[in-house]
């Protein structure tokens, strides 16, 4: 039997109304583009929520790590719902207890202090993406 | 409605993480209730809407909605019209393309100048949408 290819999913709430969304989205991106570009690959969680087959049954067959922008937790709920339990789960307004950060900016268009926010994110999803990696049999 | 009682568009723009149009979406329906209609329209987080949130399936029944979508698989639009949202407006951004095809808009994270061009050309045409729809409240 052909091993299976190691790879993480990372699901993004998408959290337009809030700037919370935009750094769990930006802070996705990071880690798909940059940090872990090889061993993980992201779904849209409308057409995952909609029903889309291919993005279920790989939430179902591969670990995934949910990234929330804030406690409603739509990505984990989802995810448990229709594939299985996250690996991990990571709300990013927890998170943001933990760093000093002034004020956050705009959803639209992130300032540097919120910037640096998605980074540190993004660095704990990559954390966790090892975690992931380490333990996989 | 808002807390004035105002009937509100809203535009719901698709969530899409994996490419530039979903990016170039977003940053469309920002451009529209932060600026060219701020007053007049609201937006808000699909997923929650698609989750079964409360609020946001009121909002989409009570409320005419714009839909905004990146890719022909329609997320946006399809789960308005799961919800029972009021659809009065589908606009894709691969219509402000095929008027712009000169922009090769790339990057996903933080769109490049054609990115945000082709935002601000289908911005536009959703404002055009909200007056047409706010002339028949």
């Amino acid at each position: 039997m052909e091993a299976q290819e190691k790879k993480v999913g990372i699901i993004s709430c998408s959290g337009e109304e809030r700037v919370e969304g935009t750094i769990s989205r930006v802070a996705t991106r990071l880690v798909l583009g940059k940090l872990r570009p090889n061993e993980t690959v992201t779904i849209c969680l409308p057409l995952f929520l909609a029903g889309g087959r291919e993005e279920r049954e790989f939430a179902r067959d591969y670990p995934t790590i949910t990234v929330d922008g804030c406690d409603k937790m739509c990505a984990k709920i989802a995810t448990e719902r229709y594939s299985g339990k996250p690996a991990s789960t990571i709300v990013v307004t927890d998170t943001l207890k933990n760093y000093q950060c002034p004020k956050l900016s705009s959803r639209r268009k992130l300032n540097d202090e919120t910037l640096a926010v998605a980074r540190k994110v993004a660095d704990r999803i990559a954390e966790e993406v090892d975690e992931v990696l380490k333990h996989w049999v | 409605m808002d807390v004035s009682g105002q009937r509100k568009v809203i535009v719901i723009p698709c969530s899409g993480i994996g490419k530039a149009f979903g990016s170039i979406s977003r940053e469309a329906t920002y451009e529209v209730t932060e600026n060219l209609r701020k007053d007049t329209t609201q937006t808000l987080c699909l997923a929650l809407l698609v989750s079964g949130d409360e609020e946001s399936l009121r909002l989409v029944r009570n409320n005419k909605c714009i839909t905004v979508d990146g890719c022909p698989l329609q997320c946006a639009e399809k789960n308005v019209k799961l919800a029972g949202g009021n659809l009065a407006g589908s606009l894709r951004v691969i219509d402000a393309y095929k008027e712009n095809r000169r922009l090769k808009p790339r990057s996903v994270t933080f769109l490049d100048p054609d990115g945000r061009q082709m935002a601000a050309a289908l911005a536009e045409r959703i404002a055009k949408k909200v007056d047409e729809l706010l002339g028949g409240l």
